[in-house]
């Protein structure tokens, strides 16, 4: 009997060992690159974290969707440029100044080019800003709150597209425009386009400590259409680079007349050049009207302030400052590598990329061998600033980024595909497909000195057949590449929300511990702040009547309110007096014509409520704060106008 | 005797630590708080682990109806604790000093120790005391009353020591760098009380052999 035990045990021991050395097995295979299996690469545990965060636009939602890379998971979007139902952003008194323009209020807008802050060159992880590509405007949100802060408006602007991409010390947020428009704006024909009309550089400075945006100074330039831009880094640190199309200047059928002339330009600026030119008196102050739209974190309130005037360069007057660099094919993207040294020109028209080299561009100026001038712009010989070719083999090359190994990793939206190449030989050493027709695409820190080359991140416009079908409307498809490994390989795909177009990477480590999780009630200095139940009232001041009311797990203080008339307009300034992380409180009245309110802990937000009619209407809690959450709820008794009922408000009587 | 004097006065003056540093720690987890909420207890006071515990523990106490942790003030204990600790770090360092004049032994250390363990128990028991009233005195109005399975209602009483599981939160209640502190200091003067023992024999002894020869 013992032996047989013995036995029995032994057995068992010799499977163990089998086991074990099998289990070995399969933790080397998924080390090496090619045999691991693409489930376990993008697979994040319940519980565990992402090892990226992306950033990604909303195109036409105006807004900002926070995903988690490799898992794809959505955490969040982060409301910009448009009204927001969700948490009452643009909706509530407090944030609709953030949505102010020079229009009025402007409750949408087109969302493209997110980045991320940057010190010497490298993501810093304190704000990301974004363009609004419709009523032109640049977003700072901060990444701390995860909430956008400010919102300056672009003026002489239209079609904000070649924005908004920071300096290597995040000295300025650039915003450039698509559509050149008659600057200051006139009544005068279409057709007199050419020559007359204008395109405008702007260049927003960035206080170091807050964040504050200022239009420090807006280049006049000619009036072809500025695409995309980038700035030049490392040794290329003070110039900053954007595509043109149209330089035909054509107003109309764009389509083909804009697609003329062989070769565009890359407009090369040296903005330190510009600056110092300003800092020394020079420039042109020229009336205009753009707001600037600050959200103050401690009163939780935004102001709008419109700004009468901007300071205006001709680039005439800067000798050596701007010039234009020859590229074919009406280029679109237009991306910087991690040491600054090339210029990547991505002709959508052609099969081919154009690179330009910061050295020899340096070189041509100096020897100033100039190929002729646009609006007395000096225009560089194609050939002296030429770095090299890459015959890809693809069609509509459109956006470049950069994994910091030397290889670059391009779209082509023709014929939907990623290529990779390296830089110097310019030759492909991958191509993989996407579905279908890329946009941009991201490597998180892709657009700075120092990339995290691990993953691709593609961006589609067409989805087709990806998913499961919802209708004719489709949300974007995103697929991910693994690059680790020398090569692309496609390892995960996943729907986006809006239209992203640009994002924005960064390590999970920069940010996830300074993710901010409560508002310090003590902190609170919102003039209508109840900061103790005891502080609640209802106050009167003709037909506004002012709610100072309360909210903790699970009641309003106060539940009960009287005195109310028709034709009031009431205002419920609710505070959130929770500390504790994650534990929102929603407020919603029946009839509201603006939306519910989303408060998070410590915050105070205000909705307006004008009752039309008569009755005891309720209003309640939507956030499913607590086990009593159902209970969360209060009446509003509404009299006639000509009630002479007194105000009167209680909790618990 | 001169080692034994030492430890004496170090012993007392680790109980100084309670200053600093919790006596206690109760720690409350929950599927809802992966990090839990927790509350250090000094013997001036409660505090919160993090900033807001404290506010965050009466406001899901409320709703089984518990009553609000108690600030200093509000407790005898956190006026008295402090005083007493004080008068035993003076009385023992006292007793330490006068050891090198050769004026107090080790019996007087054992003496200390004694009466420093005493006070502890009550502490303890008193401390206890409070634990069941703050966890059964409950606001017969409560939001939330649950029985047990014998239908007497339930109560709240955190562990003294150890852990205990309350309804959806895991409780775990440990001594903490304060306590250890005086634990410390406790026993070093109970090391003096023995090297003080021993040394006084070792002299008898010799004294015994003197008297001999004489």
């Amino acid at each position: 009997m013992k032996k047989y035990t013995y036995l029995v045990l032994g057995l068992l021991g010799f499977t163990a060992l089998l086991t074990s050395c099998g289990n070995g097995n399969q933790g080397k295979s998924s080390s090496g690159a090619l045999n691991s299996s693409n489930a376990e690469k993008v697979y994040v545990a319940p519980g565990e974290h992402d090892e990226f965060y992306a950033f990604m636009s909303g195109g036409y939602s105006g807004n900002l969707t926070v995903y988690g890379l490799p898992s794809g998971r959505m955490f969040k979007e982060i409301p910009v440029f448009s009204q927001f139902a969700t948490s009452g952003y643009g909706y509530s008194e407090e944030t609709k100044p953030m949505l102010n323009t020079s229009f009025g209020f402007v409750p949408w807008d087109d969302s493209h080019h997110p980045d991320i802050s940057q010190t010497n060159g490298e993501l810093d992880g304190r704000w990301i800003f974004i363009n609004g590509n419709n009523t032109p405007r640049i977003a700072r949100i901060s990444l701390t709150t995860f909430e956008t802060e400010e919102i300056i408006e672009v003026p002489n602007s239209a079609g904000n597209h070649s924005s908004s991409f920071i300096t290597e010390n995040t000295e300025y947020v650039v915003a450039g425009t698509r559509f050149s428009v008659p600057v200051p704006q006139r009544d005068m024909p279409i057709n007199e386009y050419k020559g007359n009309f204008k395109g405008a550089l702007s260049f927003i400075s960035v206080d170091p400590e807050h964040g504050h945006m200022d239009l420090k100074f807006q280049i006049i330039m000619p009036g072809f259409n500025y695409d995309l831009s980038h700035p030049g880094r490392g040794k290329s640190h003070g110039w900053f680079f954007f595509t043109t199309y149209n330089t035909e200047e054509a107003n109309s059928l764009m389509e083909v007349n804009s697609s003329q002339n062989d070769k565009d330009f890359i407009a090369a600026i040296n903005w330190k050049a510009i600056e110092e030119y300003v800092n020394n008196g020079g420039g042109t102050k020229m009336p205009a009207n753009y707001a600037h739209n600050v959200y103050d974190e401690s009163t939780h309130t935004a102001t709008s302030t419109m700004k009468k005037e901007v300071l205006t360069v001709n680039p005439l007057d800067v000798p050596g400052a701007v010039f234009f660099l020859p590229t074919p094919k009406s280029p679109h993207g237009c991306d910087v590598d991690p040491s600054g040294e090339y210029i990547i020109g991505n002709g959508k028209l052609s099969a081919d990329l154009t690179v330009h080299s910061f050295d020899k561009m340096i070189a041509a100026i100096e020897g100033k061998k100039f190929d002729g001038e646009a609006y007395g712009i000096p225009i560089l010989k194609f050939e002296d600033v030429l770095a090299g070719t890459v015959k890809s083999g693809g069609l509509g090359p459109l956006h470049t980024e950069f994994d910091g190994e030397g290889n670059a990793y391009t779209t082509f939206f023709i014929s939907s595909e990623v290529v990779m190449w390296k830089l110097g030989t310019w030759e492909v050493i991958d191509r993989k497909p996407t579905y279908y027709s890329v946009g941009h695409l991201m490597i998180p820190g892709g657009n700075s000195r120092k990339p995290f080359g691990k993953y691709v991140v593609a961006m589609n416009k067409i989805t087709k057949d990806r998913y499961l079908p919802t209708g004719p409307e489709l949300e974007h498809s995103a697929q991910l590449y693994d690059i680790s490994g020398g090569k692309m390989e496609l390892i995960y795909d996943f729907p986006t929300h809006g239209e992203p177009h640009y994002a924005a990477g960064i390590p999970a480590e920069l940010l996830a511990p300074k993710s901010q999780k409560i508002y310090k009630l003590a902190d609170n200095k919102h003039p209508y702040a109840t900061l103790g139940a005891a502080d609640s009232k209802v106050v009167r001041d003709g037909k506004d009547v002012h709610i100072y009311m309360s909210t903790i797990r699970s009641h309003f203080t106060p539940d009960n309110i009287e005195g109310i008339k028709v034709g009031d307009k009431v205002y419920f300034h609710v505070t959130n007096q929770e500390q504790d992380f994650d534990v929102p409180h929603g407020f919603a009245v029946i009839g509201a014509n603006t939306s519910e309110l989303l408060i998070m802990p410590g915050q105070t937000k205000t909705i307006v409520w004008e009752p039309k009619q008569v009755g005891v209407w309720p209003f309640y809690c939507t956030d499913f704060c607590s086990a009593l959450h159902q209970e969360m709820q209060g009446y509003v008794r509404v009299s006639p106008a000509s009630s002479n009922l007194e105000l009167s408000w209680s909790l618990g009587e | 005797m001169k080692k034994a004097n030492v430890l004496m006065i170090i012993g007392p003056l680790l109980l100084l630590g309670l200053f600093a540093f919790p006596l206690w720690n109760i720690m409350l987890g929950a599927p809802q708080y992966p990090e839990p909420l927790g509350m250090n207890i000094h013997i001036t006071g409660i505090e919160g682990a993090s900033e807001f515990d404290l506010q965050n523990i009466d406001g899901l106490n409320h709703y089984i109806g518990m009553k609000t942790i108690p600030k200093p003030g509000e407790m005898w204990e956190f006026d008295i604790f402090p005083k007493v600790i004080i008068g035993m770090v003076v009385l023992g360092v006292l007793i330490g000093l006068l050891g090198f004049y050769g004026k107090v032994g080790y019996k007087w250390f054992l003496g200390w120790f004694l009466l420093m363990s005493v006070l502890g128990v009550v502490g303890m028991y008193d401390f206890n005391e409070w634990l069941t009233d703050y966890g059964s005195n409950l606001d017969p109005h409560a939001i939330i009353k649950v029985t047990n399975a014998d239908g007497t209602p339930m109560t709240y009483k955190p562990p003294l020591l150890g852990y205990q599981k309350m309804l959806n939160f895991d409780v775990t209640s440990l001594p903490s760098i304060g306590a250890y502190m005086m634990f410390v200091g406790m026993t070093l003067t109970l090391v003096a009380a023995y090297m003080g023992w021993k040394s006084n024999k070792s002299m008898l002894k010799q004294e015994s052999k003197k008297a001999v020869t004489a």
